[in-house]
């Protein structure tokens, strides 16, 4: 994975279903988080696990990021998952119940256990962890930090306001303070922050607003549960044209000030430097991601050459 | 045997009647004049109201042998021709010959009345279990499956001479003066019908509606009606606009959806004047969806809407998306509803709409057509009449048809069905050649017809997943594996009649 990796849409594919698995290749979200948890009933635990498995060996042309959502690791599936999993190379596991940074560990370290038994790459697997509960939104911060293999927080509502013993309302206010916590930690470990599942998949204005509100907010992708809901939620993350545009110039000013052997340069009076470029490079890529532009901004233009 | 163009072997004859092998869509010209029917005299105080549906029999002259029609806009709510049938079976008559526009499930009623010899051949397409068990050998009752052009065109020919048209009216009169769009059978368009009024030797309306005169408007009018027959109901209203008019929720029926209009898109065809026309299934009716928010969007005026008509395509004629309806069936009560009122939304006749043997039928201004398929193959042929089991299942409607008439004739299906593959080496039966289609959308891609060489370029240009038929095939078959062959038997059980009248394929019995 990318550290640039779009994640828009991260789309909930129940793991116990062949019929919804066999089209993950199809659908247009940025990535899917094949789920061995909630969706799976006890009894299915260990069929859907090998059908997973198998799934995933014959899913060779990868087209979009594989998440895995595991078993929580103190249930008496969760190191079962890796164990099938992992030779099947999904690129991370999305870890439900993320509440401190030590769950979060176990898995690091578990994690390295099989890349070093399966002569992978250290770091491979990386690591979605879940923030849904009132501890975890409290250790956000150390979650974020705890392992490279942090490359986003996800906040997960349903569970979180269970915790909170609070309902769940369309509006949200009462997912505000979470949000945000969960949002200035990932920001904080320069990391991206995925927003919490949109539940009714028939209110498509519903959808709009909260992932709106979420984008304004900071968050640069959301979780999914139906394949309708990719094009409102790429909608709402496709950039303006006045945005891909002033990206552009970015990009131009960069490379010239690279020929000139700097790294920071002054576009219309406004300093461009790395940071500046990082995030003309996601507007671009996002805009790509569109079809609005037409090439891809390699990562020579953010770092320069050696 | 012959081999027809297609190399699809067809016999040479059938049921009695020469076989003329397909060749192509276009060369086959009519080399004969119109079929005629006698005058006819009906004085002042004659009265052709009549009490029963024997009586109408007798007094239309029915005997052994001889064909008759009926029309489907009742589809699955029909009530008639079972009834009809019961009736005929009662007076003794044998060796009967059903020409209708179509028969549905419903009508596996008349299986008793097959094996008792009362039905004696189908000159239409059957939907259900009568096509099920005529594949199996079960049931033995020579059909000839005809597209709605095509059926038109037999019985102006007089290739198929209807005796005697059974119309059922949701709204008449005494003196035979008829419509579809009141009653409480009311279905709308009975366009199927107008074809048979013109041309039965003895016309015949039923109706459970009887008004006093005029009925009007006048789809049907008086002066070809000879009989006029009252019933306690011709249908079922629940089942005669059951058709799937909602879009689907299916998420790789919406991701097809999309493709469509995609393609539709790039084609360059939507613009002021689009005409356009889809089916009924939920589908077609996302592709419609689509096309309405790019209409719209670009502020596009349609020319016309064509063919079976839903909600959908009113409310577009509603919005100004389309300057005219042209219905032959309607799907839906809005549809119903909206050709009462609407003088934009006009009942057309089977002829006007798909005949290939006048002089220019509707399809033929058609830019645009969405269809279904059972299978398709790497020849761009497709299948709509048997199913991956052999059976014949479904009727042609009016696929060919539009396939042929329209500019760009997009195939719409998800690219697997019950674990089999939908693209194909060979279809198990060709109902519409490859060479009146355009292209093929599946969710796993989009493979488009090498005629059009500038659009798929385009499309691989906006990055569609574009792939050529075979890859396709391949890609949906790592997914499948490849399904076992279907065995047949020799023996021909039905005849696939292109709309021209030539055979582009035959039904055999599946070897169970």
């Amino acid at each position: 994975m990318a550290d640039f990796q779009l994640l828009r849409s991260l789309l909930y594919v129940p793991g116990n279903m062949p019929s919804m698995l066999q089209n993950i290749p199809l659908f247009h979200c940025d990535g899917v988080i094949i789920d061995l948890e909630d969706a799976v009933p006890l009894s299915e635990k260990d069929a859907a696990r090998i059908l997973v498995k198998r799934f995933l060996e014959t899913y060779l042309e990868r087209n979009k990021v594989v998440l895995v959502r595991i078993n929580p690791l103190d249930s008496k599936w969760g190191f079962d998952d890796l164990g099938v999993v992992l030779p099947a190379h999904p690129d991370g596991i999305r870890l439900p119940k993320a509440d401190t940074p030590e769950i979060v560990e176990r898995l690091d370290t578990r994690l390295t256990e099989f890349e070093e038994e399966m002569g992978e790459e250290i770091g491979r697997f990386r690591i979605l962890p879940s923030i849904e509960s009132a501890l975890g939104i409290l250790n956000a911060t150390g979650i974020a930090r705890t392992s490279k293999r942090v490359f986003a927080l996800a906040f997960g509502a349903e569970d979180y306001t269970v915790s909170m013993e609070i309902e769940r309302t369309k509006e949200g206010e009462e997912l505000f303070n979470a949000r945000t916590r969960v949002l200035w930690a990932a920001k904080a470990a320069g990391i991206q922050a995925i927003d919490t599942i949109f539940a009714d998949v028939n209110d498509m204005e519903g959808l709009r607003r909260e992932t709106e509100l979420i984008k304004r907010l900071g968050y640069t992708g959301k979780s999914l549960v139906n394949p309708r809901q990719i094009d409102v939620i790429h909608e709402v993350f496709a950039p303006k044209p006045d945005e891909i545009e002033y990206a552009l110039q970015v990009i131009d000013a960069i490379k010239r000030a690279r020929l000139m052997g700097t790294g920071v340069i002054s576009l219309g009076g406004r300093m461009v430097d790395a940071p500046v470029v990082k995030r003309a490079v996601r507007v671009l890529r996002t805009a790509h991601a569109h079809g609005l532009v037409e090439s891809v901004v390699d990562d020579e233009v953010v770092y320069g050459t050696e | 045997m012959v081999r027809n163009s297609l190399g699809r072997l067809v016999p040479e004859t059938f049921a009695g009647r020469k076989v003329i092998p397909y060749r192509d869509p276009w060369s086959l010209q009519p080399d004969r004049e119109r079929a005629t029917r006698c005058l006819k005299r009906v004085n002042p105080g004659e009265e052709k109201l009549l009490g029963s549906l024997r009586e109408a029999i007798a007094a239309a002259g029915l005997k052994d042998g001889m064909t008759i029609s009926t029309h489907h806009a009742l589809r699955n709510g029909d009530f008639l021709l079972n009834q009809l049938v019961r009736v005929i079976d009662s007076l003794g008559l044998r060796d009967i010959k059903i020409a209708s526009s179509s028969i549905h499930p419903v009508h596996a009623e008349l299986i008793p009345y097959i094996r008792k010899g009362v039905i004696s051949g189908f000159e239409c397409g059957v939907n259900g279990l009568i096509g099920e068990l005529i594949s199996r050998g079960e049931l033995h009752c020579p059909v000839t499956v005809r597209s709605h052009g095509g059926r038109a065109r037999s019985l102006i020919t007089g290739e198929v001479p209807v005796d005697v048209a059974f119309i059922a009216a949701p709204c008449c009169d005494e003196y035979g003066n008829m419509n579809g769009v009141s009653g409480p059978s009311a279905c709308g368009s009975i366009g199927y019908a107008m074809v048979d009024a013109l041309h039965a030797g003895t016309v015949v309306a039923v109706t459970d509606s009887l008004v006093p005169y005029p009925a009007t408007p006048i789809s049907i009018p008086q002066t070809l009606v000879d009989y006029v027959v009252t019933v306690d109901r011709l249908g079922d209203p629940a089942k005669i606009v059951s058709t799937t008019t909602r879009i689907t929720t299916d998420p790789i029926g919406l991701q097809i959806a999309k493709y469509a209009a995609m393609v539709i898109e790039t084609s360059g065809c939507l613009k002021d004047g689009f005409a356009f026309q889809t089916g009924s299934g939920g589908i077609a009716l996302a592709v419609a969806d689509q096309v309405r928010s790019l209409m719209r969007k670009g502020n596009i005026r349609g020319s016309f809407g064509c063919g079976g008509i839903t909600g959908y395509f009113v409310d577009m004629l509603e919005e100004g998306l389309f300057q005219t309806l042209f219905d032959v069936q309607c799907f839906d009560l809005r549809a119903v509803e909206s050709m009462g009122k609407n003088r934009n939304h006009l009942e057309i006749s089977a002829d006007m709409y798909a005949n290939p043997f006048n002089a220019g039928a509707v399809v033929n201004r058609l830019d645009c057509v969405i269809l279904g398929a059972t299978e398709v193959d790497t020849d761009f042929n497709v299948n709509v009449n048997t199913e991956s089991n052999g059976y014949l299942l479904h009727n042609t409607g009016g696929h060919s048809d539009t396939a042929a008439g329209a500019k760009l004739s997009i195939i719409v299906a998800p690219s697997i069905r019950g674990r089999l593959p939908i693209v194909r080496d060979a279809v198990t039966t060709v109902t519409t050649p490859g060479e009146t289609v355009d292209v093929i959308v599946t969710e796993r891609g989009i493979a488009v017809n090498d005629r059009h060489a500038g659009l798929k370029e385009e499309l691989i240009r906006r990055r569609a997943p574009v792939k050529d038929i075979r890859e396709l095939r391949e890609d949906i078959c790592r997914v499948t594996g490849e399904p076992r062959p279907l065995e047949f038997e020799d023996a021909v059980v039905g005849l696939v009649e292109y709309r021209d009248g030539t055979i582009i394929d035959v039904i055999r019995k599946v070897k169970e």
